[in-house]
């Protein structure tokens, strides 16, 4: 663009270059990362008006944060625990399922959320510029205070089971950030897709159900017969899920090749997703 | 010599019909993608659609606006004012040419953006003003100065859902009037609130562009235009029509519209129609425009049409619909034998108490078989007479209607 700087002959009487120019959009990759740092604040108001807004007339409020992952936690340790006889690596069913749906509760419901909120804003978009990205990713930040409270319940079982933290609970956080980086890669596609296509809304039920039965959340991966590992590998989710259990309990497989083949995966969902969200962005505002 | 601030080469936007609205189902683009390979047999380019199915919303647009000029833009509907702003604040992309602007862009497409229901007016002071592009300290600073414009302080903790529409369009505007950017675009958002407010807004207004800012400003209400514009650009059908000095192109606008030249948009689309209204006006009392009403007594309106096939049992409908589109009055008269030729309908009507603010008028002409022809008037109307009712837009209602109170009492106790 700045070849065609000297064709107008209004550029003899400016001084600088122009703030904005607008063209046609070109090209697979116009990410402004200057841009999307200069509305970081924009970012952390979505976000705080998702908090501020969330349990708005409700009457049990955050509780609602505890409540879903409980009473699966309740239903898994009852059916697959107590009846099915699941193998748990040795832990309490409850911690054993606690400690996969803490994690995956926080995917469901980020990707769940992302995939709405271009749609849920579309008057905003068409009424003012911001960069859209930040949609989707407040409504993946926003979860993470979900999972603060939920935390919290986890301590509380894990005294209640005698179960001493290990030192890899430091590393649960890292595991915690792939999740993110998963719902954010997988959540910006499906939310451009979204604007476009209605039927996404009607296949995420089924997409967030099956993908929690290709993760290991009702069972230990062990499960998994090894040489299936490298395929089950590819879902992201199954190395954040099997690991965040073994950082924080010490049971279960500890982190191996999988997880690599698992970033590998989450990195390349967030590029992905990320570019196609910028290739649609421009037609947003038209076909939302 | 002046510094250019917005400057607009060859800017273009073009429309695929019927896709502005609708959304894609998945199946359509499978099919499509079904038939696509046929298409590149027959050795038509994939995306090869003809001129035929879109339309230029925009075409071939030039312009430059120099630094603290306040630019009117004036049209019709459908014109391409609005998608002209929406490519200058970058809501969506043009098809081709650039456009280049010097200095951060603020934007009022719509009164309240990015307001929360559940949210307080405090909270949505900020939750707008960011979503405008504020900064949080920008915000800060100004905040008393917003609120005071606002002039809702005792409801700043009241959830936004409980606020009345004047309340919120006086929040929504007071965080945009603050904003501190240096290029302004302003859709039509001022035709909204009581007229109290609306002065206050344009007052705001020519304070921004002295403070050497520049405004687009786009609105059907021409006093505003003469009152606040320097330079106003008449778009018509997606590219300029005129472009130059305040009373010049707000007078050929005017004279376009009285002289019956285009009055009324959208042909007849060359086919001879049976009849079809050509424009209207308000004959009396006279005002300072043909569509503005400053009487709450009686005034006659006339509808002009050009019948060319005779009608016999005729039905001529007129009615009036507020801005929301709800119907506010309407009247009809059967049984008419009209000949070709133009003609003329008056009505003389004994006055519209209404809140003051932009109306339109739907005129009807039905033979006795089907109905020949349907006109939502523009220019609007425009109610601009003396507000009766209580001094707050928000407890005035909808009618305009003056009374007195007097109190007769039998009370005999002490007074205080």
């Amino acid at each position: 663009m700045q070849g065609e700087v000297h064709d107008l002959a209004t550029e003899a009487i400016q001084e600088g270059a122009a703030t904005f120019d607008i063209v046609p959009p070109r090209g697979w990759f116009d990410l402004d990362l200057r841009e999307l740092w200069a509305s970081r604040e924009l970012l952390w108001f979505l976000v705080w008006r998702d908090l501020k807004v969330r349990y708005k007339q409700t009457a049990i409020g955050v509780g609602w944060v505890v409540i879903q992952p409980v009473a699966t936690m309740l239903i898994f340790s009852v059916f697959f625990g107590r009846l099915a006889r699941m193998p748990s690596d040795g832990l309490p069913y409850p911690v054993f399922y606690y400690c996969a749906l803490l994690p995956w509760t926080y995917f469901a419901t980020a990707l769940t959320n992302a995939t709405q909120t271009i749609i849920e804003h579309e008057r905003v978009i068409t009424k003012v510029y911001f960069p859209r990205v930040l949609l989707p990713m407040s409504a993946v930040l926003s979860g993470l205070i979900d999972v603060a409270v939920s935390m919290v319940i986890l301590v509380g079982m894990m005294l209640y089971y005698h179960l001493a933290p290990k030192p890899t609970a430091l590393l649960a956080p890292l595991f915690l950030l792939l999740a993110i980086a998963t719902a954010l890669g997988v959540g910006l596609a499906l939310s451009a897709l979204n604007a476009i296509y209605r039927d996404v809304r009607h296949a995420m039920p089924f997409l967030i159900q099956f993908w929690m039965f290709a993760s290991p959340v009702a069972y230990p991966s062990s499960l998994v017969p090894a040489h299936w590992r490298w395929l089950y590998g590819l879902n992201p989710m199954a190395g954040v899920i099997e690991g965040f259990r073994w950082a924080l309990t010490g049971h279960g497989q500890p982190p191996s090749g999988f997880l690599f083949v698992s970033a590998f995966c989450v990195l390349l969902s967030l590029v992905g997703g990320l570019l196609y969200f910028k290739k649609m962005e421009g037609a947003m505002s038209d076909r939302i | 010599m002046k510094k250019v601030a917005i400057a607009i080469d060859g800017i273009g936007k073009r429309y695929r019909i019927g896709r502005r609205e609708r959304y894609l189902a998945l199946r359509d683009v499978l099919a499509n993608a079904a038939k696509a390979p046929l298409r590149l047999l027959r050795g038509r380019p994939q995306n090869g659609e003809d001129e035929d199915d879109h339309i230029w919303a925009l075409k071939d647009i030039q312009l430059e606006i120099g630094q603290g000029e306040i630019l009117g833009m004036v049209g019709r509907n459908g014109a391409g004012k609005t998608t002209l702003l929406k490519v200058l604040t970058r809501i969506t992309k043009p098809t081709s040419g650039r456009a280049r602007i010097w200095g951060r862009v603020g934007s009022l497409l719509e009164v309240g953006t990015g307001f929360h229901p559940e949210l307080s007016g405090r909270d949505n002071i900020f939750m707008s003003g960011s979503i405008l592009g504020m900064k949080k300290t920008e915000i800060k600073r100004r905040f008393d100065e917003i609120v005071d414009f606002s002039g809702i302080e005792k409801f700043l903790d009241t959830p936004a859902k409980h606020y009345s529409s004047g309340m919120y369009t006086r929040l929504g505007f007071a965080v945009a009037a603050h904003l501190e950017t240096e290029v302004l675009l302003v859709d039509e958002v001022l035709a909204v609130g009581d007229l109290e407010f609306q002065k206050k807004c344009l007052g705001k207004m020519k304070e921004v562009s002295s403070g050497g800012r520049t405004v687009i400003l786009v609105s059907h209400q021409m006093n505003q235009i003469r009152r606040l514009c320097d330079k106003v650009l008449w778009m018509e059908s997606g590219q300029v029509r005129r472009c130059g000095p305040t009373a010049e192109v707000v007078g050929a606008y005017e004279a376009a519209f009285g002289s019956g030249e285009t009055v009324r948009q959208g042909g007849s689309g060359g086919k001879k129609v049976k009849a079809r209204f050509l424009s209207w006006k308000i004959v009396e009392p006279r005002a300072e425009l043909p569509n503005l009403l400053t009487t709450l007594g009686p005034f006659t309106v006339r509808f002009r049409a050009e019948i060319n096939q005779p009608v016999r049992l005729g039905v001529h409908g007129v009615e009036i619909n507020d801005a929301a589109g709800q119907l506010v009055w309407g009247n009809a008269a059967y049984n008419l034998t009209l000949r070709p030729g133009i003609h003329e309908f008056e009505h003389r009507i004994e006055g519209l108490p209404l809140k003051p603010g932009p109306y339109s008028w739907r005129v009807t002409l039905f033979d006795e078989f089907e109905r020949i022809d349907m006109w939502d008037c523009l220019p609007e109307l425009m109610i601009g007479t003396k507000p009766q009712g209580h001094p707050r837009d928000e407890w005035a209602g909808f009618l305009n209607v003056g009374s007195q109170l007097s109190i007769h009492s039998n009370g005999t106790g002490p007074t205080a």
